[in-house]
């Protein structure tokens, strides 16, 4: 075994605790500020705040969302989460401005400098692939215990988004619009400043939003570490204690943040877009601020301390039916939810982990494979490659062979060399020789350093989970390209939950299913869902409406045009929404591990209880090495002729 | 125009951090010295104002030196550098454009237009030749030469309009005097006047997103002449538009033109476009300057095949106008008399009730109407022109 890991803590070891003390500074400096605004958010009376919440939503859209904020005021107060949600609130509003200024910086010189590009791409490409926990623990190492990491955790995790918009909104400023400040006599800054920035402000802005949102995510992942008085950590420590009822209650006041948040960045940014219409002015934005400020003052030196708070007892007499409530749910219908679980389990599960071979015993499946039924399943699929290869198509030959075994021995048992070649030809086939040499140097760094069984397992959750989420999401996103209604039903759904940070995801997830790798599927299906509704829909939506025309005049039936026409043709889009999907559902394996899976995901959290930085960066850079291969094998894929459409690059993770 | 004097005066102050170079700052109100290339003056006398000589642009050449001999234009070697994977897309161009002319470059897409006219304001720099403004080497000036330059002499026009979104009318309009470091006031009272001028009263803090193509094409224009620059670049100005407010912008650049007498380089890819608005025309071909010419030169006597082929559908009566066919006179002057820039179409009823000859308003000639129906008789086709008649 290759102690990859080891070398990395013994470099570690040494350049710690030279450097400690300059990151312990920063640390120590970021801690004023931070802890300045948690007091300021905390001694501010809740009215105060409220007002400014509400002026802020004013601004950013119309009546509608001041009334979503009102009602999101309330909430967070009658469940008793205020200065919980303040905290979280004062780390997203300091982890923010220094993400989009790092983000800015590094978008503007990777525009002005192309030959950058390439590194800063590779550096987006792994920043948003490997889990925030793996690089956590460095961190820990480095600044030490507290707030403050999962701040600079937060701000690191939060950049790319903004670096990707940077550089999107400078490129796409139309060269004329440059042109025509070059000729109205600009010198290279005024150009900069005056003609291309204020150009590409919208998608800066677009950048803000995206960065905030990532933030606001990260903020309350780094509570596991944290554990201070935040709503991550409440969420956390009630799934902990199994209070399901108070995990729902917290997990709504992040749900009801995030969209809040996402709300009002993405006016602003819309609001300088181009719409006006129904929105406060900023001067009054001002105002109301100030006016907020006054209001809170006076309300602090007139009124004593807390007598503001709605009364925390009565709701804490709620919470307790509702646990009661929850638990009684799920153990009445506890049949149910059992079935649910066992059938996914026998019918996909365990297939892939340990095959059909092992799968298929009385016990499980009620039969036994007979030598004379193995030799059977032999013979089809040989005869399957046999065809294949007859007919000309020798990859899909392979492929047969290849899925042929893996059916039958189980991803566990599936000989890794067998493995390593498939894989690296697949990439020699579509990308060429320099790909398949970092496949197969990628895949043999994992197993010599021992993390073949975990790369297993998330390949298969990983697996599972995209097949699970594209069939759902595939329907889902046929039936709403057919109808405006399932459409107009399905988007805001989608909306909601690509707003929500991963986290929340859990609590249905544990809730019904217990700690378990089914748990951890549900979760990640929930999240990795939406990709493929959205780009399904959108693909088969945007055919192109003339040769529609022209095919439905040719006297083409309905199921005729979906399958040879609007399928094919929308295929691009929909392969970079399987791309997004399995970007989606890898980024939610790290956050899974909190409910119990023997993957890579699971070494990295381990790694993070034992502070281990070697094993949780090898075992994160796994991660993301199995990311970037699948996005470019998508990529290489569809063809080059094929631009992805979505805004931000093709490792975005999902977040629209 | 009474303030541009104040405006032009005004030095911009990184001309005067940089005082080493040539003097372009001292250029604009000086008028051009000798110049050394053949036709310095204009048929009607007026003065060479920008001169092209031996343009290439070659893109995709990397660091090699393309074209390796910018003297060799034939079309063997730009074969040859095809071939060799650059993109040739402005082949030697030369060519001289007179004070107050509307010199009209015509191509279809791909035909380097574009990149020419960008040449000759360094938006790109070309990779060989000789642009001279006013007698000065162009492709000397240092950047804050350019600056300045394009400050005080060169305004441009842009095909998608190049509106920077974020501002209002009125501060489009503004911006390039803004960027001269202007006071508001001052920039402010100009951009109106301006605005006025285009006929956009009342849309002054209107959104470019707010407004029509041809609106925001209002605007450009007045951007383009609010520092009340000496040279006039428009590239494919209307072409974004639709037909009938092309052709209302085409009258209201005419208006203009005959109100403020700028030197104008105007790039379209439609021919009757060109031959509506030019004193002169240029047709480029896949980079090549294949003819230059009046309207009615290029009309009578196309250079080639090609632009014979372009030039086969132009109403000729609307192109030829009554000047291009004059002749001296050689007897008494006939007592009627006929504008000079009367296109055939007005002037042929003149002649149907048998009149010989018409004078061209003050001048000493004539146009006779022998000259007029042998031209009719020869067009291809003649008959239906005739009948159309």
């Amino acid at each position: 075994m290759l102690p990859l890991s080891g070398w990395i803590n013994a470099v570690a070891d040494a350049v710690v605790p030279v450097v400690q003390p300059y990151f312990r500074a920063v640390s120590t400096a970021l801690s004023v500020p931070m802890q300045a605004i948690r007091q300021a958010l905390i001694w501010l009376p809740w009215p105060a705040a409220a007002l400014m919440i509400c002026a802020a939503a004013a601004g950013a859209g119309g009546v509608r969302l001041v009334a979503v904020a009102a009602a999101a005021v309330v909430y967070v107060l009658l469940a008793d989460y205020w200065i919980e949600a303040m905290n979280t609130l004062a780390l997203v509003i300091l982890a923010v401005p220094l993400s989009v200024a790092a983000g800015f910086a590094i978008g503007v010189m990777a525009w002005r400098w192309p030959q950058l590009g390439p590194v800063v791409t590779a550096a987006l490409d792994l920043m948003q692939t490997v889990p925030a926990f793996a690089y956590l623990i460095p961190l820990l190492l480095l600044f030490g215990f507290g707030p403050v990491v999962g701040l600079i955790a937060s701000a690191i995790y939060a950049i790319p988004p903004m670096v990707r918009n940077v550089m999107l909104g400078l490129e796409r400023v139309p060269s004329e619009v440059t042109e025509a400040g070059l000729m109205a006599g600009c010198n290279p800054r005024q150009s900069f400043w005056h003609v291309t920035l204020p150009t590409a402000l919208p998608q800066l802005l677009v950048g803000v939003n995206q960065t905030t949102m990532a933030a606001l995510s990260m903020v309350i992942v780094a509570a596991i570490i944290g554990g201070f008085q935040d709503i991550g950590w409440e969420v956390l420590s009630s799934m902990r204690k199994a209070e399901f009822g108070q995990s729902i209650l917290s997990g709504l006041v992040i749900a009801l943040m995030a969209i809040l948040a996402d709300r009002i960045t993405r006016g602003f940014a819309d609001r300088e877009a181009g719409g006006a219409g129904g929105r406060l002015a900023g001067r009054t934005i001002m105002v109301m601020f100030a006016v907020s400020l006054g209001l809170g003052f006076l309300l602090r030196f007139f009124l004593a301390g807390g007598a503001l708070m709605p009364g925390g007892d009565v709701t804490r007499q709620y919470v307790t039916v509702l646990n009661q409530w929850v638990l009684a749910l799920v153990q009445d219908h506890a049949a149910l939810f059992a079935a649910i679980k066992n059938g996914v389990l026998y019918a996909f599960l365990l297939p892939l982990r340990i095959g059909v071979s092992g799968a298929a015993t009385p016990y499980l499946w009620g039969f036994v494979m007979t030598p004379g039924l193995i030799a059977l399943y032999g013979v089809v699929c040989a005869a399957l490659a046999g065809w294949a290869f007859v007919s000309g198509r020798w990859r899909l030959a392979v492929f047969v062979i290849m899925a042929g075994t893996l059916l039958f021995t189980g991803l566990q048992a599936f000989p890794w060399p067998v493995f390593v070649l498939g894989l690296a030809l697949m990439a020699y086939q579509s990308m060429g020789w320099k790909m398949a040499v970092f496949v197969a140097a990628g895949t043999c760094l994992i197993l010599a350093n021992g993390l073949w069984a975990a790369l297993v397992q998330s390949l298969y959750l990983c697996v599972v989970a995209v097949l699970l989420s594209g069939l759902i999401g595939a329907a889902l996103g046929l039936w709403a390209a057919s109808s405006d209604r399932v459409s107009a039903a399905v988007r805001p759904v989608c909306d909601a939950l690509q707003t929500m940070p991963q986290f929340v995801f859990l609590i249905p997830a544990l809730m019904f299913f217990k700690v378990g790798e089914f748990t951890a599927l549900i979760a990640i299906v929930l999240y990795a869902v939406v990709p493929p509704i959205r780009y399904v829909e959108h693909g088969l939506r945007h055919v192109d409406a003339g040769v529609m025309e022209a095919v439905t005049q040719i006297g083409t039936t309905p199921w005729q045009r979906l399958w040879h026409v609007r399928l094919p043709l929308a295929l691009p889009v929909i392969m970079l929404g399987v791309n997004q999907t399995i970007m989606a559902a890898l980024s939610m394996l790290a956050i899974a591990a909190l409910v119990g899976t023997r993957d890579l995901g699971q070494q990295v959290y381990v790694a993070l209880g034992k502070a281990d930085a070697g094993m949780g960066l090898v075992a994160g850079l796994s991660i993301a090495f199995i990311a970037i291969v699948s996005d470019r094998l998508i990529h290489a894929w569809i063809g080059s002729g094929f631009a992805p459409e979505d805004g931000a690059g093709s490792l975005d993770g999902g977040r629209g | 125009m009474r303030e541009s004097g104040n405006l032009g005066s005004k030095q911009p102050e990184n001309s005067r951090r940089h005082p080493t170079h040539t003097g372009w700052r001292h250029t604009t109100n000086i008028r051009p010295r000798a110049m050394r290339v053949a036709d310095a003056k204009a048929p009607d006398g007026r003065a060479v104002k920008l001169s092209c000589r031996h343009v290439w642009k070659v893109f995709g050449a990397g660091g090699r030196a393309y074209p390796p001999d910018p003297g060799d234009s034939s079309a063997a070697s730009v074969d040859a550098m095809r071939q060799s994977g650059v993109i040739p897309a402005v082949v030697d161009a030369s060519f001289d454009v007179h004070a107050g002319e509307i010199f009209v470059i015509m191509g279809l897409s791909g035909s380097g237009k574009s990149t020419l006219i960008r040449c000759l304001s360094r938006l790109i720099e070309p990779s060989a030749g000789q642009v001279m403004l006013d007698g000065q080497d162009l492709l000397a000036a240092s950047r804050s030469d350019l600056v300045a330059l394009r400050r005080r002499t060169m305004g441009m026009v842009f095909q998608s309009f190049g509106l920077l979104p974020h501002l209002t009318v009125l501060e489009n309009v503004g911006f390039p005097l803004r960027m001269h470091g202007n006071a508001r006031a001052k920039w402010e009272a100009r951009a109106r006047e301006m605005i006025a001028q285009v006929g956009l009263e009342g849309r002054e803090f209107a959104y470019p997103s707010q407004l029509s193509g041809g609106q925001q094409q209002r605007v450009g224009i007045a951007r383009s002449l609010a520092a009340d620059p000496e040279l006039w670049f428009l590239d494919e100005p209307f072409s974004a538009l639709d037909p009938l407010i092309r052709r209302q912008m085409q009258d209201e650049f005419l208006r203009l033109q005959k109100m403020l007498h700028k030197t104008i380089v105007f790039i379209t890819h439609d021919i009757a476009e060109a031959f509506r608005l030019a004193d002169r025309v240029a047709i480029m071909r896949a980079g090549r300057i294949v003819q230059i010419g009046r309207p009615a030169e290029i009309v009578l006597t196309p250079a080639d095949d090609y632009v014979a082929r372009f030039v086969e559908d132009t109403p000729v009566l609307r192109v030829i106008r009554a000047a291009d066919l004059a002749e001296p006179a050689s007897g008494p002057l006939p007592d009627a008399e006929v504008e000079a820039d009367a296109v055939l179409e007005q002037v042929l009823p003149r002649f149907f009730d048998g009149t010989a000859a018409l004078r061209i308003r003050g001048e000493a000639r004539t146009l006779r109407a022998s000259r007029v129906f042998d031209l009719i008789r020869r067009m291809p086709s003649a008959d239906a022109a005739m009948a159309a008649l």
